[in-house]
């Protein structure tokens, strides 16, 4: 079976103040149907720019993607925003990722409205559905996105993504703004979403412990490049790289017993 | 080293505008000299107005209550002086128009009386100290010339310029990639130790403050939890809440929230 999403050879270069950056160099990686994988790396490592590129928000210099049997970069107005509705995106800030006058109701119209889910006078239904999916009530559906805590907010993003019933979710740092008690909960739901719904995810993190919690395997990126990819595990319990070891040995234990 | 440094007696904050709540609600905390101290809490804890208290940073029209004193010092702490303060985004606690040398030297010469040219010498030490490379390059760079983890070196370096007796830390590794993040706590480690610095270190991650503080204050909804060593804190909280942010701690060793592929 050919996997779902396969990214090959993607390089990418910004130039600043006269200086040519290589953001990303001959980066690979597939992700088969139903499967987290985890993207780690430090800051500038080029994970989010690979996000981008991915989601068409920006364009690569060279490389092809493969995405839900179709030459992803190569599709354009109407037949690409069809497709998107099967690739969908979570972001690190949930407030500015919405319109900060919108209702939650009017977010999760949207999608359902443009990409043509479900009949006008099922939407209000649909829309109920979506919210008890990630954990929140139909009553959400009046209130402002500003007057929901970090947490609803971020169910709110995940609802909106999964409205158009994607393949892929790519989630971008989508849980290293919450508090501690609050990213348990959110983690839980999207392992959920994926068990019942068979969504695959990119799931991108600086935090590996975070990534390991809900990833079949990790890929690590360092300095543009993809460094090691493997089953989580293998990668958390021998790490090969410089820098998966970092990523290892940064994550923070508690320490009941200091010496 | 057993003075009290600062001593809070049912000390309150409440901002004047919007919001009634008490942003602070009547909190009993002693800073003991020579500790490192943290303070825990999540979003709306009252983590960072605690800092600013401290610091006397709170915004003009906040309302404080209760007492704050400072017996060690025997006055209100001054700014650069007697604390030093690390904020969470170096890109923006750094002045974009002065180099690196001109902000670190600007508080040891302002504060220990040195003349510019020694002042830039003692930057530069500093810069070694917070292990830059290049520090004498570096001396002259502007703050965009650097990454995040260097810049936030260059604000401890800065921050610690007038040898205070007192380091606040207010999420100053939050921004930071986790890589980043634990050389820049080991860093800070170090320099509390070799300096004898009070260390309050502010952060919403307990196991980032359990490697290396001997105290933690949790802090949840404005009111002091608990407090006490961290050892007897993490292993047998007092309250349900640290109860349930010590099992939302994940690591490498915590189960994985998904079955496995095989490898």
């Amino acid at each position: 079976m050919s996997p779902l999403l396969s990214i090959e050879n993607i390089s990418k270069g910004f130039s600043s103040a006269g200086r040519q950056i290589i953001a990303l160099d001959n980066v690979s990686l597939t992700i088969a149907a139903g499967e987290t994988l985890g993207l780690v790396g430090g800051s500038g490592s080029g994970k989010s720019t690979l996000s981008r590129i991915l989601l068409r928000l920006v364009s690569c210099d060279a490389g092809s993607i493969r995405f839900d049997g179709e030459d992803w970069l190569r599709l354009k107005g109407a037949a690409l925003r069809r497709k998107r509705a099967r690739m969908q995106m979570v972001f690190q800030d949930p407030l500015a990722a919405f319109n900060p006058l919108a209702t939650v109701g009017t977010v999760l119209d949207d999608p359902l409205r443009i990409h043509g889910i479900v009949a006008r006078d099922r939407r209000p239904g649909e829309i109920a559905m979506l919210l008890e999916r990630v954990g929140l009530t139909a009553d959400h559906a009046n209130r402002p996105v500003r007057a929901l805590s970090g947490g609803q907010r971020q169910r709110v993003a995940i609802a909106r993504a999964i409205a158009t019933r994607p393949s892929l979710l790519v989630l971008d740092e989508a849980v290293s703004a919450l508090d501690v008690t609050v990213r348990g909960r959110i983690l839980e739901l999207l392992v959920d979403l994926q068990k019942q719904q068979g969504i695959a995810c990119l799931f991108i993190s600086h935090d590996l412990a975070v990534v390991r919690a809900v990833s079949h395997r990790v890929a690590v990126m360092d300095g543009g490049r993809m460094v090691e990819t493997g089953p989580a595990a293998a990668i958390v319990a021998a790490p090969q790289s410089a820098a998966a070891r970092a990523l290892v040995a940064a994550v923070p234990c508690l320490v009941t017993d200091p010496s | 080293m057993s003075g009290i440094f600062c001593s809070l007696r049912q000390f309150s904050v409440t901002y004047a505008r919007g919001n009634k709540a008490a942003a602070l609600d009547r909190i009993d905390l002693d800073i003991k000299a020579g500790e490192r101290l943290a303070i825990i809490g999540e979003s709306g804890s009252g983590k960072s107005t605690l800092a600013r208290a401290l610091a006397g940073l709170l915004p003009d029209g906040a309302k404080v209550g209760g007492e704050m004193h400072w017996p060690a010092l025997g006055h209100p702490p001054r700014p650069g002086r007697d604390f030093g303060f690390v904020f969470q985004d170096p890109g923006t606690s750094l002045n974009p128009l002065l180099t690196i040398g001109e902000q670190i030297a600007e508080g040891a010469r302002r504060h220990l009386g040195l003349g510019w040219k020694q002042a830039l010498i003692r930057a530069e030490e500093l810069l070694g100290r917070v292990r830059m490379p290049q520090p004498d390059k570096v001396l002259r760079a502007f703050p965009h010339q650097l990454s995040g983890g260097q810049r936030q070196r260059v604000a401890i370096a800065a921050a610690v310029a007038a040898r205070p007796a007192l380091l606040i830390a207010d999420e100053a590794t939050s921004a930071l990639d986790v890589v980043v993040q634990a050389e820049i706590v080991r860093l800070l480690d170090g320099l509390v130790r070799e300096d004898g610095m009070t260390l309050v270190f502010i952060t919403h991650d307990i196991a980032l403050a359990s490697g290396f503080v001997d105290r933690i204050a949790v802090f949840r909804d404005a009111r002091l939890v608990e407090a006490g060593p961290v050892r007897s804190v993490l292993s047998a909280p007092k309250s349900d809440y640290t109860a349930v942010m010590i099992a939302s701690h994940r690591d490498l060793s915590t189960p994985p929230l998904i079955a496995e592929a095989s490898p």
